[in-house]
This record gives C-alpha cells, structure tokens and sequence, in this order.
C-alpha cells in the first residue's frame, strides 16, 4: 500500500508538471486558435535564462526565476508581434508548422548559446526528502505541485476578475463580436503568448529542478504534455489540470507497476504510455474530456 | 484553318493529358537527358547528396498527396520510413528477396500500417490529428526497440537488402566494358524511381481520386455533400501516403545509410525527419507533383552543400576547437526553422508558385496577366 501511496505521489509530482507546460498551451490555443509547438523551446529557454540569472550571474533563486519569467514572456510577444500575427485567418496546418519552425529555433539557440551539458539549475531543493508516514517526498516535487497550484489560482482569478482577462475570454468565444464590442484582440493575443511564456518558463524551473537536470532535453516533456491536453481537451485550463494529472499518474503507476504484471509489453514502456491512453481517449471522446466539439454545419 | 493556340482547352480529353504542350514535352526530354549524363559528369560526392535528394524526394511526394492535396497533417511519416527500413532489412536482408520484391513489399507493409492508422484520421482533424501522428512516433520507436528479432533492438539491424533488377547489378553497374561506381548506379536507379513514384502521384491528382482529395481538402462537408465517399478516400490517401513513405523509408536503409537503429526514426531524429518532408513540400510547394522534388533539392540538398562548404563560413564550427557561433548541425537544425517560417510567411506556395508566375508572364506576354 505504501507503496502504492508513493507511486502516487510521485505521478502527481509529475502531473503537476504537465500541468504547468498544458497550461501554456492552452491559453495561447483559447486566445488565438493556434497550436504552440513552440512551448517546449519557451519551456527550455526559461529553464536556460533561470539559471543564467541564478548561477551565472549569482542572483537569488527567486529573483532569477521572476526575471526568467519576465524575459521569456517578452520572447512570447516579440514570438506574436513579429510572426504569428501575420498568420491570422490562415489554415490550422501553416500556423502548427511555423510554430515547429520557431521550436527549433529556440532549441538550437538555447543550445548554441549554453551548451548542451547538464547543468545545475542552482535551486534550493536539490536533492533534500522529507518523510510522510513510511512515504518519501522530494522537496521539489512539493513545490512544483505548490507552484502548479498557485498558476491555477491566479489564472482563475486572472480570467474571472480582470478586465483583460474577461476580454481574453470573449476574444476566444467569438473573435468578431469581441472586437465589435472595443476589445483589441491584438492585446489579447499578444497577452496570451506573454502568459504562455511566463507559465512555461515556470514550467521549466519545475522541470530542471534538482541535481544537474538541466539539459536540452526537457524540451521533450513538453511533447509528453501534448497526451495531456489532448486528453483534457485543447481549449480548457480545467482539462489541462486534470489531464496533466492523469498523464503523470498513469505513467508513475506504469513505472512502477508494468514490468510485474505486464512484462510483455517490453521496458522503458512508461514513456509510450501517455501517448496510447491519448490515443484511446480520441477514439471515444474526439475532442478530450473537456474540449468543446466542434459543430458542423452545411 | 486558323493554328489554335496549345493553351485553349476544347474537350475533356486534351484537358487529361500530361504532357500537353511542346514545352512540356521539351522540359520531360531535358529532364531524361540529365538523367542519363549526370552520373558521368558528376563526382561521387555530390551524387551522393543528390542520390539523398532522391529518396526524399519520394516520400515527399507521397506526403504532398496527403498533406498538399487532401489537406492531413501528419508528423508521422518517419514512423512509416522506419516501418520501409525494417521491412527492407527483413524481406530484402534476412530473406533474400530481390529488388523487384522486398520494394514493392515494403510498400505495401507501409500501406497496410497507414490503412490501420487512417480510420483514426477519420475521427480527427487539423490539430488533434497532428497531436495523434506525432504520438505515432513514440510508439513506434517503442515497438522498433522491443521486436529484436527483426531490428535488432537498440543495437540496430544492417540492411542487406539487395539493389540489383535481374543481371543488372545498381552497386556494381558494368555496361559494355565500363565499370561504374556505387553512386553513379544508384543514381540512375533512385532517380528512376523517382520519375516512376512522381508519374504515379500526378496521374493519381489529375483523375477522379485527386479531385476528391481536392474537394476535401477544400471543404470536407461540402465534399461530403456532393458524393465524394470521405471514409474511403481519406483511408486511402494514408494508405498511399505512407506506403510512398515505405518504399523511401527501404531505399533510405538499402541505398543511404545501409544500417539503421530505432531512434533514427523517434524521438528528436523522428521529429526532425517527419519535420523535413514537411518543409520539403512548404518549400517546394504544396499540392504540385514536382514541388515535392523542387523542395527536396532545397531542404535536403542545402545542409549537405552548407556542410561541405562549412570551412568558408567563419560563423561555423566545424569540430572541437573551431571557433565561431554555431555548429554547423546546430545551424542546419535551425535552417529548417527559418525555412519554414520564411516560406509560409512569404510564399506560402512554395517554389513551385514562383516557377508559375515567371512562366504566365511569358505565356501571357505582352500583356501583364
């Protein structure tokens, strides 16, 4: 049991951080209807731009982290101003292939400019545990639910109370009527790739939290959060939660629990797994658990 | 009685054919002239880029009938050049089997895997399917590392399929005497395929199916409403697509690399791969036959060419102790970016449009449209 309490635990930790990197994309795909593979590149830069500021120029964690996320939510509306505005009203696959475009090169210049070694991201967790009962929790795990948490908090707040983000909502209801009723719908989306650069560079901290973890490859767990909005649904903060969740749970019990009772299914299955129950949910639920279907009209 | 211009279109017929036009007829002959010559004017080194030009030229076609004409993203088409490699390193290697058989085999492996995959197509569109055939990726390299017996597990699998059509051996050509190189018969051979794979995907698009892929790509309900069978079609523009993957995907394990590894095809390496044929048909021009080989010269011929001519950019480094601002893969990663950025930004229609505006001003001449 305790066991099982510790897989758990560790899956909500993981969750918590697909939640973080699902939430960047949903609130850039609910503004502006567009697909941001490019989230993983954010994801990577602010990881890369907090420990430039906390390390390299020795600030404190938290500072450098609010600085990492002040400049990579820049980089999201420099990313709006200067390209994905003038793709507007274009088909769905010209605005998912420029944003691959951007993706690798945010990659290749995160790696040309910092290098592709693991690095210590400088975080006060490290490595350090505390005890639960007979359940061990990694103090950066612990943060990163407490960081999802409070994103979640503010973006609530944010979209139920501010006037900007009552604006993004309509925006993302109906874009016309948004714009008919004096909302500018430039703000909305240059706010939203903002808010999607700040989560994500919060995201990354999560990520690369620990001892040398910062390396160009946490730019692919952002491509394991895609199974998470999917399955929540693409156009919901709600879904993104609940499917990041889910996504980090499944694959904690598969790590834990596949070689045991499903040995056949081959090892390092874990990190197929997201992916297979994505595909499982489409075919019943094409448009996730929470998405809105699409409506068809002749 | 008055010469009618080659331009004015009177009855169905003459509207089908292919090669229509004097200048048409002129551009196949240059084209089958340049085949013939290149091998034996060209060093082997650049017939090797060209020979990678080739391959990808044929899955770019295949992923312009999907993509360009029935309107489905897919990041999946290294999934289905892998499943070519392996049935190649299987049925050609293992077996034994000849060209004329282990090809057209992984062909069909690659369609029958595209046909299983296309009903979940059917269910999604735009950007769910683009999330879906990216998961194709992953699994796929999940079940490439784990069916050892046929590849070989993370070790990989040598690909021994053979490339020769009855006597005539494409590795070791000898005609009337002369003994040619391994490039120089594997251009001749993979060019070959190329005009074959690229006659096919045009007949396909002028006749009733690429109508149909057209009108659904266009407007799939309306498409729908005038009686085009979407399930049938839709199904079957994946099986194609991908079994045009296969048969690149042998060609790329019996002809390139001769030995290939799971992670070739997932992960970063699979992304990148199903990322070039993307821009190979952005940069070349999306529905067009010939964009996809147009585009192929661009994405795949640049890096190598920028490679090679690496020691003449100062911003490059070229190994360990180089100085400069980027490596030169690092460089060639981020080129594929910019070019797609650039192309859908600027011409959205690739070369292939570029090429049809320079011949309607001449066609149209003196007058400006």
């Amino acid at each position: 049991m305790s066991q099982f309490l510790q897989y758990m635990v560790a899956g909500v930790a993981l969750g918590a951080k697909y939640a973080l990197v699902a939430l960047g994309f949903v609130i850039i795909f609910k503004a502006t209807g567009v697909i941001n593979f490019a989230q993983g590149g954010l994801v990577m830069l602010g990881a890369y731009l907090t420990y430039n500021f906390g390390v390299t120029w020795d600030l404190p964690f938290w500072v450098a982290v609010a600085m990492a996320m002040v400049v990579t939510a820049l980089v999201g509306v420099v990313i709006e101003r200067v390209i994905l505005r003038y793709m507007v009203g274009r088909p769905a696959f010209a605005l998912i292939m420029i944003t691959v475009g951007l993706l690798f090169i945010l990659q290749q210049v995160t790696v040309a400019i910092w290098g592709d070694d693991a690095l210590n991201l400088g975080d006060p967790w490290g490595l350090g545990t505390f005890r639960i009962g007979d359940i061990v929790i990694q103090e950066r795990d612990l943060w990163a639910v407490i960081l999802a948490a409070a994103a979640v908090a503010v973006f609530f707040v944010f979209f139920r109370y501010s006037s900007l983000g009552l604006a993004m909502r309509a925006t993302a209801i109906d874009q016309e009527a948004a714009l008919a009723q004096g909302m500018s719908a430039k703000r909305v989306h240059a706010a939203a790739w903002a808010i999607a650069g700040a989560t994500g560079a919060l995201a990354g901290v999560t990520i690369a939290a620990g001892s040398a973890s910062l390396d160009p490859s946490i730019q692919f767990i952002a491509l394991l959060a895609f199974p998470a909005i999917i399955l929540g649904g693409i156009d919901s903060p709600l879904g993104a939660v609940v499917g990041g969740l889910v996504i980090g749970i499944t694959q904690s019990l598969t790590n834990g629990y596949q070689a045991e009772y499903l040995a056949f299914l081959g090892s390092g299955f874990q990190s197929v797994m997201p992916f297979v129950v994505m595909v499982l949910v489409l075919l019943v639920r094409p448009y996730g658990l929470f998405g809105t279907p699409e409506v068809k009209r002749v | 009685m008055a010469r009618t211009s080659p331009y004015l279109v009177t009855d169905y017929r003459q509207e089908l054919k292919a090669f229509g036009t004097g200048w048409k007829r002129f551009g196949v002959l240059v084209a089958a002239v340049l085949w013939l010559i290149t091998p034996l004017q060209v060093g082997d080194a650049w017939l090797f880029i060209l020979n990678f030009i080739a391959v990808f030229a044929i899955g770019g076609i295949g992923l312009n009938l999907l993509t360009g004409f029935a309107g489905q993203v897919s990041l999946g088409h290294a999934f289905f050049l892998g499943v070519g490699a392996y049935a190649a390193a299987w049925f050609g290697g293992q077996q034994e089997l000849p060209l004329v058989l282990w090809l057209p085999i992984a062909g069909l492996v690659g369609a029958a895997i595209g046909a299983l995959v296309g009903p979940i197509a059917l269910r999604l569109s735009g950007h769910y399917l683009a999330i879906v055939t990216l998961a194709l990726l992953f699994i796929g390299e999940h079940i490439f590392l784990e069916w050892t017996s046929v590849t070989g597990g993370t070790r990989g699998v040598r690909v021994n399929a053979g490339l020769s059509i009855g006597p005539v051996d494409f590795t070791a050509l000898d005609v009337a005497g002369t003994t040619y190189s391994r490039e120089q018969g594997l251009f001749w051979l993979l060019w070959g395929l190329v005009a074959l794979a690229a006659v096919l995907a045009f007949n396909i698009v002028r006749t009733r199916p690429g109508r149909a892929l057209q009108a659904i790509r266009d407007r799939d309900t309306a498409a729908e409403v005038i009686g085009v069978n979407i399930t049938r079609y839709k199904v079957g523009v994946f099986a194609i697509s991908s079994a045009y993957a296969a048969i690149a995907g042998g060609l790329y394990g019996a002809a390139l690399l001769r030995s290939v590894r799971p992670e070739q095809f997932g992960d970063f390496n699979g992304i990148l791969l199903s990322i070039t044929f993307i821009a190979i048909i952005i940069v070349g021009g999306m529905g067009t036959t010939v964009g996809a080989i147009l585009g192929s010269f661009v994405v795949v011929g640049l890096p190598r060419v920028i490679e090679r001519f690496s020691g003449d950019l100062p911003f490059l480094i070229q190994g360990a102790g180089d100085s400069g601002l980027i490596r030169v893969s690092q460089f060639n990663n981020m080129l594929f970016g910019l070019l797609i950025i650039v192309f859908l930004l600027v011409e959205p229609m690739g070369i292939a449009a570029i090429w049809r505006r320079i011949t309607t001003y001449f066609k149209a001449w003196p007058f400006s449209y």
